[in-house]
Order: structure tokens, then sequence, then C-alpha cells
């Protein structure tokens, strides 16, 4: 019978039926953060539960953790640096393994997890962090859950979990110049809302995926979650394949032989059914910006914001008003020209070389807008090192953006570092929400190279009229 | 974990769509590696006046009388969307919510919920808006009644909803099961599974 790649996996992964829908599925690889992570291997401690297969347990410091050069385990998180210490004991003692502080390979779990090797095609991963989907772009079943689950996968290896229904959404035709995965998902929120893909898992195909580099799979993947997916899955092709080549966790010599031809086998059959199925054409996409506060609140850069008068849903529409009210947005202000008092470049979203290196195109040869605060944050020790190497961060540094080290950093304010007061920022991460980056901080979601070409400018703007600067 | 069977309840409506739980509990109020010590910062955000005090806002609705002492949430669709973060379920218990109505609900939320004594319940937006009227109309006299065992929602118009729930899960709610104990009887099962994979997929096993 054909299947889909996430009903293939289903199969390969099923333990035990349940008998209400649900199976209890057997969990490959654990990962966890000084946040979350802590406190589920605490919770094992107490409970007197050993971690089964510790080997296949990873760790990594990256939420609570400072992103200023010469950090310590002193963070500017109040009660912040007991997060760090607490995981660092309790990994300890569990013999799990930890990307920890001062080690390379240190920097935001779904960054570091990919690059080590460690998520695979066909691996099923979870993590106490919602963005764990972000790993489904190698072909993993990889997906987020809370600090009390971790602990049951940790403890027995598998999950109870309810089938979920599966969608494909197909991404046809070309991008246009300028448009990123980043666009191609925000758009795809903003047409079907932040809770259209609810009870959903999944799969992004067509000919725009099939032609994305790696790491702007991951891109796609990431806000998967802010569209409410259960979690989503690229399938596995010579991209993937070459991409995983090599890593230090990645199978070697025979074991890759065997494993290749396994994940041959994974892609969907030509004939699968899926539950829902949405088609975009790519050719519509346009660099996209959000201006509200919830993923869904988000139009092509070169629109208005909208008037929440036009909006027919007494639901949505009461979201805009409060959202323009939290934003201090009146309807039809444009937003190309909307005056920006912080850019940000970072997180699990969109912190992978690739995206430094779209970001440096654009700000090679020009200054950051006087008065704009403009930092960059690598996602991993070793997509900053190899920036460094090609000379990216000297890009960053000359134009006026901070270099940082890897980390979550202002992704989100945790009661340290932000991006100020009611203040007005274009950030390359992956919620708006309301205080998401700071105190009644404004956040504006976009592209790294848009935020580089509205930092260049001081006001959100069109990618598309900056043309990078040669020689 | 505290189970879950009936509750008649005063019920609070917050009416929003998408609220994530960055609004149910700002990552700043996330200052212990505890599950406790949360309910103080739940809706921090809204609750208080200003970033950082504890300065009611007397228009939230968790600062009013009689919804001080709502067991109940009515929310907008997708309530518990963003984070993954347990921290709102552990803020939510420790206030004293029992139960969230909702039209639907983040998906880690929902798991998170089931793990911790509160039940989750997906009601038609329709039903739930004329619920939350009925609870802003008269909120003391007003109440909601939650059967667990029926899997049925009264309101105060008598009218009864009922609500899909998976048994495993209802299970856990009403016998306040831990999962992990509940799993480990089938430990044979796993480990004859995980004998089998080693043999199929042997570069999986670091």
């Amino acid at each position: 019978m054909s299947q889909t790649i996430i009903e293939k996996l289903w199969e390969a992964h099923s333990v035990a039926d349940l008998g209400d829908g649900s199976q209890l599925i057997y969990i490959d690889r654990v990962f966890f953060h000084e946040r979350t992570g802590s406190i589920a291997l605490k919770g094992l401690e107490a409970a007197g539960r050993k971690v089964r297969n510790p080997e296949q347990v990873f760790g990594c410091m990256d939420h609570i953790v400072d992103t200023i050069p010469g950090r310590t385990d002193d963070t500017m998180v109040p009660g912040g640096s007991a997060f760090i210490t607490t995981t660092r004991e309790a990994a300890k003692k569990a013999g799990v393994n930890l990307f920890d502080l001062g080690d390379d390979s240190q920097g935001i779990v779904h960054v570091v997890s990919p690059e080590q090797g460690i998520a695979l095609p066909g691996v099923t991963l979870v993590c106490p962090d919602s963005h764990t989907c972000t790993q489904g772009a190698v072909g993993a079943l990889a997906w987020g859950i809370g600090s009390t689950e971790c602990e049951h996968a940790m403890a027995t290896k598998t999950l109870a979990v309810r089938k979920p229904k599966i969608m494909r959404v197909s991404f046809e035709g070309q991008l246009g110049n300028g448009v990123t995965a980043k666009d191609m998902i925000l758009h795809l929120i903003g047409r079907y809302t932040a809770s259209g893909g609810v009870g959903y898992a999944i799969e992004f195909a067509g000919e725009a995926v099939r032609e994305l580099p790696m790491e702007a799979r991951f891109t796609l993947c990431n806000m998967g979650v802010e569209f409410g997916a259960w979690t989503c899955i690229i399938a596995p092709d010579e991209t993937t394949y070459d991409y995983v080549a090599g890593r230090p966790y990645a199978p070697q010599d025979h074991l890759r032989d065997q494993a290749l031809s396994y994940w041959k086998t994974l892609p969907s059959d030509d004939d699968a059914v899926f539950d829902k199925e949405i088609t975009i054409n790519c050719g519509e996409i346009v660099p996209q910006v959000t201006w509200g506060t919830s993923p869904q609140h988000e139009t092509g850069i070169d629109s208005v914001v909208p008037d929440p008068a036009d909006e027919p849903d007494a639901n949505r529409r009461q979201s805009i008003e409060r959202a323009l009210e939290y934003m201090d947005l009146e309807p039809g202000t444009r937003l190309e020209g909307l005056t920006i008092d912080s850019a940000f470049i970072g997180s699990c979203t969109n912190s992978r070389l690739s995206d430094l290196r779209n970001a440096a195109a654009i700000l090679k040869g020009r200054k950051v807008a006087a008065g704009v605060k403009a930092i960059c944050v690598p996602g991993s020790g070793l997509v900053k090192k190899a920036a460094e190497a090609e000379g990216l961060d000297k890009i960053f540094t000359a134009a006026g953006f901070e270099w940082r080290e890897p980390g979550c950093s202002m992704c989100f304010f945790a009661g340290g570092e932000n991006l100020g007061l009611e203040q007005r920022a274009v950030s390359s991460t992956n919620r708006n929400f309301e205080n998401r980056q700071g105190p009644r901080t404004r956040t504006h979601l976009a592209s790294p190279a848009t935020v580089a070409a509205s930092a260049i400018k001081g006001c959100l703007t069109d990618v598309r009229t900056l043309e990078p600067k040669h020689g | 974990m505290d189970k879950f069977t009936q509750l008649t309840a005063i019920a609070a409506p917050l009416m929003r769509i998408n609220i994530d739980t960055d609004a149910i509990i700002p990552s700043r109020e996330m200052k212990r590696v505890s599950k406790e010590g949360l309910g103080e910062g739940l809706f921090a955000g809204w609750r208080y006046t200003e970033p950082g005090s504890r300065n009611e806002n007397p228009d939230f609705i968790l600062n009013r009388d009689p919804w001080r002492h709502a067991q109940i949430l009515l929310s907008g669709d997708n309530f518990g969307c963003g984070s993954s973060r347990e921290h709102a379920v552990w803020a939510l218990a420790e206030w004293g919510i029992r139960a969230i109505i909702t039209p639907g609900f983040g998906a880690i939320f929902y798991g998170n919920c089931v793990r911790n004594g509160i039940l989750p319940v997906i009601l038609p937006d329709e039903r739930v808006q004329i619920l939350a009227a009925l609870v802003e109309a008269d909120p003391d006299n007003n109440r909601i009644a939650i059967d667990l065992g029926k899997c049925n929602v009264t309101g105060p118009d008598k009218r009864t909803d009922t609500f899909d729930i998976a048994p495993a899960d209802r299970e856990m709610l009403m016998e306040g099961l831990d999962a992990i104990a509940v799993t480990m009887k089938r430990d044979d099962e796993i480990l004859a599974f995980k004998a089998r994979d080693r043999l199929k997929r042997p570069w999986i096993y670091l």
C-alpha cells in the first residue's frame, strides 16, 4: 500500500499499538537545553529514574547563556546561572552528551543537532523545545515536547503519540529575486493562519523545496510550529545525503551505504494519499514582513498595514485591532519606510552560514543607519568559525553590527538583555509575540537579507531595492 | 498529580485567538529550575500594569471578582500556541485553573495539560462564544459543569456538549497516573523492538 514518508517513519518506529489511535513510538534521539531540559533531568533524578541509553541523549547550552564575548556561567538573566550549572551537573550525573560553553560545537540545539549529524534521515528525535520541527528538514520525524514528556522519552526510549493527520504543502514554481525560505513560510502562515496546521504533520514538497539548499530547508521547517503543525518534514534527497556526509555522528563507510539504501526508501510513494493538500505558487511571493503580534500578521514588504474594518471574521478583526495598538501602527501605513530602532540576525530560524552570507552580501561596503542597534548572533561555534574564516565577521562589524557568541540571545527576553522598551525591531527570528524580545518591544519578522537592508536604511526596506556591492 | 473527574466552577472568559505560551508565562518569569513558584507570573504582561511590576491591572479578567476564583478558562482558538514551555501549564495549575475550554490548542501545550492535571476541552467556536457571553453576564451564578467520565460540558443554559479526548489521556487525568510507570509495563515490547531494530538500522545505535 502506498504511504507517505510520515506513515513510513511512524510504522518503522511503532513499538506497540495502544489501541486508542495512539502508538508507543520508539525515540532514536533526545535533545535538551538548559531552560527546559534541566527540569526534566532533575525530575528524573528526583524520581530515582535513570536515562536509558544516555549515549543517544544530547544537550546544548543555548537559551540562558549570554552571547557577549568573554561570557561565563554568570548571565544577565536573573537566576540564569542556576539553569546552566544545574544542567551541567545533571547531565554529568546522567552520563548524557553536552555541548557546553567553551566547546566549539556549542550553539542553538536546532543548529547543532544537524550540524553534528545527530539528526539524520529517518530518525525520530524529540526535544523539550517547540522548534524541534526544524530538524525535520533532513527527513527526520522530529517534534517538540514538554519537560514531563522529555522525562518519559529519556527514561523509556518511547513516547505515546496519537497519530496526526498528514498534510502536503507543495511550493511550485521559482522563487523571485530577494525571496528566501523565510518568506515562503511567512507567506504560508499569513495565508492559512497560525492555526492552519493544527492537528497535522506536514510534508513540504514541490519544485521550489527540492531546489532549496539544506540550510534554507531548516528555515522552512523551523516555523512549521508557527503554522500550528505538530511537525514538518522534507523527504531526503541528494541535497540531504551530501549535507549529512562526514558529520561526526553520521554513519560512515559500510554503515553509510546501508543507511543510504534505507533512506532512499523513505520518500512518499507517488500515489500516497494526504489528508490535506495545499499548493503555493512561489511566483506570488515577495519579501515578507510581519506587522502584528502573531506570525499570521504578515504581508509583502510592498504592502500596507491592514485595516481591521476589512476583516469579516470577528475573532481575527479583534486580533488585528489589539495587534495594531500594541505595535503602535495605523491602518494603511506603508510598511516600507517604517523607522526601526534595532536589527537582530540570529535564532534557530536564521543563524546558519548561508543566512550570514546573505546578510553580509547586503552589508558589504555599507553602514548601519545612525541610531540603529544591530546585532548578529551566529547559530553555533562552528558557524561562527566558518563565517570568520571567510571574513564575514569583518563585514558585519565594519557595517556596525555587533558580532556575538552563539546562543538563542535576543530571540526572546528572559529578564536580561533585550531590544528595549517599546523599541521597534526587525528580526530574523520566529516569534513576534507581545513582549517576546523585550518589554513592549515591537517585533517585525523578516529574512536575514531584509533585516540587513533595513538596518542600513534605518527603516523597513524592500531588499530588492538594495543591490549587493561588488568588489 | 491531582485527579480530574468532575468540576462545576466559575469560568473566566479570555476570548482572544492565538494566546501564546509567552503570554501565559513570560520567559522573564521563569526564574528558577523548578515547576513551582510560577503562579505569580501567570499572564504577567497583561495582569500587571508595568513590565516587571506586581501592580495589578484592574481591567484584566483574572484580577476581577469573582473571576479571581475561576477554575475554568474560556479562550479563543489556538490557545497555548508557541513555545513548548511546560511552565505555562504549571503556572495555570498553581494559580488554580483546572480546565480550559477553547476551539483549539497548541499541540505541545495540550499534551502538557494532560500530564499536569489540567483538562483541555475542545468545543466549537460558536459554543465557546455563547458560554463566554453567559459567564460574562453573571459569573457567580452562571457556572460551567464538566464531567470527564461522560466527556461532556454543561453550560448555564443547561445545554450539554460532548467533547473528544483520547482514552489514554482521559485515563491519565481521571486516575492521576504516572505515565512512565504505565509505559514500563510494556518494557518487554520496547526491548524486543530495540533488538529487532538494531539489526535493521545499526547506524542508529551510537
